[in-house]
């Protein structure tokens, strides 16, 4: 039975390696000063792609990513560790999309893929911490959803049975196909790219990418079939003007504050004995730190 | 997001060397492989560029899986667990990463399944490795061995084996026994033909086996019953699906903690015959051992690497009497000469990867068509130059290893003697490489006779020849000042016509040549690239007082003088 999974990925700035220079004046994110990489959670989803995969042996992975045309090098990056191919969804339509219109955006391009079982997602990418992408792709594709996903333990039967983490503990959940999936950080980690995969692949690339290469390059590609990713703009996934980008966007931002974390007030208590022991606990349970 | 290749550009300097085209273009038979497999190059440049590409996956794995796991494996080490090793935790994550990202038969032809990559690329990644845990290196660089089956076994073996590795099983290589240790013509373990199914097996005690619970061992064996040197020794394949082996113990070592040291009982182990009988030990263990000198090299060069690195984050880091301890001359000094045998060992090592490189190719070569005159000539010309280099590289790169992991400790302080820095268990790993896969002495021995020759010489003036940045002119001068001194030296050694005294001496005359060959290394990296100045002249400052030193010695001894050292 072939199974086909659709991971969705976003390539954000790298916030975890923040400089001084990572924002600019007006509060925005100075994305030339960070480095562009995989969102860490999509990893985590792609991995248990490839685990379903290396079940399934006829099952197929789709990256799907909406960006700009650079974006494609997520795609590589996915291949290189066992997806099969991958769709940059780009266009200057889409820019300035809210998680509304992102997630608008993706499910025409699910929609334009046709047939998916299962659509996989990290539960939120690190630049805007939503976690709201995947849901709402959930919800206008009228499919169940299974968030914080820690492990996929089986796909069988025309069903998927999904370990969720939750903060108390973990849950097991079963579900029928197709359905979307968010995986948390807490999901085995991505394997690492593959020596032959990444020698094979190395100059897979989107048309508008083609168009920049030499000619004994562009010939290679063209004789390779399997080198041409797919590039999708908002008329290719017949998206709604309306509902895309800045103008399919309600969020809108009001204003950026910059906060730096600090102590405001601290208290101690004094002693070390059973009694001041309890204090902390109870001053902790209080200002419900813990409980 | 540690990448241990691209933090460290030497190891780019020494990739791109311009030998580099000419070795990938004979590996690749001119690219002839791109029509046939996805994966392979269409010419150099691209080559180069997945040669890079899939250095950075292992610089990755070294920097993010392998280094972070350093300190528990050593802590948690292997177990046996009903006759069969069960890895530390972190050894089996490691041991994943790297099997998931293919750098397993990394330099195996392409219809085995492996890379086909130079040995160069491979020997790199065993140097990023070693840097991040030195006792893991030896569970995945016992890839090694393939290169035994690939070159001495039959086509069946090798089609049943090789995938096999290139797939991630690992491998061992038993040869060590209770008493046959650097005299392996003393091997006892005992192979029999079974005349009723026609298979061999194997009954004996192997000990100290590195990772001897691996899933195929080359096997060294006494088939000739009566026997008793090397002659009667043959080598075998033990597959570990066919059983027969168990491991009765690991070793407590005092470093390289996370490797299984395996004592082995073979009782009635199936094996296959490799190659020919009775050329187990003459032929096939002196190639293994050559590729496992190679190996142990480039991990004496990437501990040496971690030693340094460790050293200089903490001198910076360091601050007493007001300031960082690096500021002071003892310690930038000693910084800085960790350097200089860092790069001048590392320079080493890939000058001699590229010699084993190039006569190995055209020996490959030679099995698929009869090679030409002058093919045969460079093949001969780069086999004699592998055989001189090993056991110098081996030999010296890991007495350097050794003093810079010393080094790295001594710049620590106090600190560095406890377990709460790196430079401790560096300390410990470091201290192997100079003894296993021969000691030290044991390269002596092998390299002396590459002094006696002249067979160093010979490559010293080849170097002299070639043509250096003139900002280097002044360090050029001591070198060959140096080449008087050693030859001097060589001569009134080698006229006494005594073989006990060229014994004698034979470390000191060794070492002097060493000190001028990666004096002429440095000077090349040097013209090449200006970031090796600084370790030029470093090198070149302390080999010139070394080889004064040796000089000084061998001159103003005599063969009667030698009595004073004789028990």
């Amino acid at each position: 039975m072939s199974l086909n999974i659709v991971v969705l990925a976003k390539q954000v700035p790298d916030t975890r390696n923040v400089g001084k220079d990572a924002m600019k004046a007006d509060g925005t994110i100075n994305r030339a000063a960070l480095p562009a990489i995989f969102n860490p959670e999509d990893l985590n989803a792609l991995e248990q792609a490839l685990q379903i995969k290396e079940q399934n042996e006829d099952a197929t992975i789709t990256i799907l990513t909406m960006g700009p045309p650079r974006a494609a090098e997520v795609i590589r990056e996915a291949i290189y560790r066992g997806a099969d191919t991958g769709v940059v969804l780009t266009d200057r339509a889409f820019a300035g999309a809210d998680t509304l219109a992102t997630s608008y955006a993706l499910s025409a391009a699910i929609r334009h893929i046709k047939d998916y079982d299962l659509i996989l997602a990290g539960r939120q990418a690190i630049d805007g911490d939503t976690a709201q992408v995947a849901p709402q792709v959930a919800e206008k594709l009228h499919l169940p959803q299974i968030t914080y996903a820690e492990k996929i333990e089986s796909v069988k039967d025309g069903k998927v049975t999904v370990v969720r983490r939750l903060e108390n503990g973990v849950e097991t959940v079963v579900s029928s196909l197709p359905a979307v999936i968010t995986v948390t950080g807490s999901a085995d980690a991505c394997r690492p790219r593959n020596a032959k995969r990444i020698q094979k692949f190395k100059y897979a690339v989107t048309p508008s990418e083609l168009k920049a290469l030499d000619p004994e390059k562009t010939k290679m590609v063209e004789s390779r079939p399997y080198l041409l990713l797919k590039e999708w703009s908002a008329a290719d996934v017949n998206a709604d003007p309306d509902q895309i980008g800045l103008k399919g966007s309600p969020t809108k931002v009001k204003g950026i504050v910059n906060v730096v974390f600090q102590a405001k007030e601290s208290k101690c208590i004094e002693g070390n004995d059973q009694a001041a022991l309890e204090d902390m606990i109870k001053e902790l349970i209080v200002n419900h730190t813990i409980g | 997001m540690a990448n241990f290749y691209n933090d460290n550009p030497d190891l780019r300097h020494h990739l791109t060397h311009p030998l580099m085209r000419k070795i990938v273009e004979l590996k690749e038979r001119n690219y002839s492989d791109a029509e046939k497999y996805d994966y392979a190059p269409f010419n150099f440049e691209d080559a180069l560029d997945s040669y890079e590409k899939v250095l950075e996956i292992a610089g990755e794995i070294s920097g993010e899986v392998v280094a972070p796991n350093a300190e528990d494996v050593d802590h948690e080490g292997p177990h046996v667990v009903d006759g069969h090793v069960v890895y530390a935790k972190g050894t089996q994550e490691n041991l994943k990463a790297l099997i998931k990202a293919g750098l397993m038969g990394i330099s195996l032809p392409r219809r085995y399944d492996g890379l086909n990559f130079s040995l160069v690329p491979y020997i790199m990644a065993a140097d990023m490795v070693s840097r991040a845990d030195a006792g893991f290196v030896n569970i995945w660089g016992l890839q090694d061995c393939a290169e035994t089956i690939y070159e001495f076994a039959d086509e069946d073996q090798r089609k049943k084996y090789l995938p096999r590795v290139c797939a991630g099983e690992t491998m061992a290589m038993d040869l060590t026994e209770p008493d046959a240790g650097s005299d392996l013509q003393a091997v006892m373990l005992k192979a029999t033909f079974n005349e009723a199914d026609g298979t061999w097996r194997l009954n004996g005690v192997k000990r100290f086996i590195t990772n001897g619970d691996g899933n195929i061992a080359l096997v060294l064996a006494r088939s000739e019953e009566g026997s008793h040197d090397g002659r009667g020794l043959s080598m075998f394949i033990y597959d570990k699906n066919d059983g027969g082996v168990v491991v009765r113990r690991i070793e407590n070592k005092m470093g390289i903690k996370g490797s299984p040291t395996c004592e082995l009982v073979f009782k009635n182990a199936k094996a296959e015959l490799c190659g020919s009988r009775k050329l187990g030990l003459i032929k096939y263990v002196m190639a293994l051992m050559n590729g496992a000198r190679l190996g142990i090299a480039a991990q004496s060069v990437g501990v040496s690497e971690a030693a340094y690195r460790e050293a200089f984050a903490y001198a910076n880091d360091r601050k007493q009497f007001g300031k960082p301890i690096i500021e002071f001359p003892a310690v930038f000094e000693m910084i800085s000469l960790m350097k200089a045998k860092l790069d001048a060992s590392r320079s080493l090592l890939y000058e001699t990867t590229r010699f084993v490189d190039m006569y190995k190719i055209y020996e490959d070569i030679a099995r698929e068509r009869t090679l030409t005159p002058e093919e045969r000539q460079e093949m001969k010309k780069y086999q004699k130059l592998a055989d001189a280099f090993t056991p110098m590289a081996k030999g010296m790169g890991s007495e350097f290893c050794n003093q810079n992991a010393y080094d790295a400790v001594q710049v620590h302080g106090g600190s560095g003697f406890m377990k709460d820095y790196a430079c401790e268990r560096i300390y410990r790993d470091a201290r192997i490489t100079s003894i296993y896969e021969g000691t030290t002495q044991l390269q002596v021995v092998a390299a002396i006779r590459h002094v006696t020759t002249g067979s160093y010489l010979k490559q010293i003036k080849a170097y002299e020849e070639e043509t250096y940045s003139e900002n280097l002119s002044a360090l050029k001068e001591k070198l060959v000042a140096m080449t008087a001194q050693f030859e001097e030296a060589v001569n009134v050694v080698v006229d006494c016509k005594d073989t006990e005294y060229v014994d004698f001496h034979a470390r000191r005359m060794v070492e002097m040549a060493g000190h001028i060959i990666m004096g002429y290394l440095l000077l090349g990296d040097a013209t090449r690239n200006e970031a090796f100045v600084k370790s030029a002249n470093v090198y070149v400052n302390y080999g010139e007082a070394e080889v004064a030193k040796n000089s000084k010695f061998i001159l103003s001894s005599s063969m009667d003088k030698m009595s004073v050292y004789k028990n």
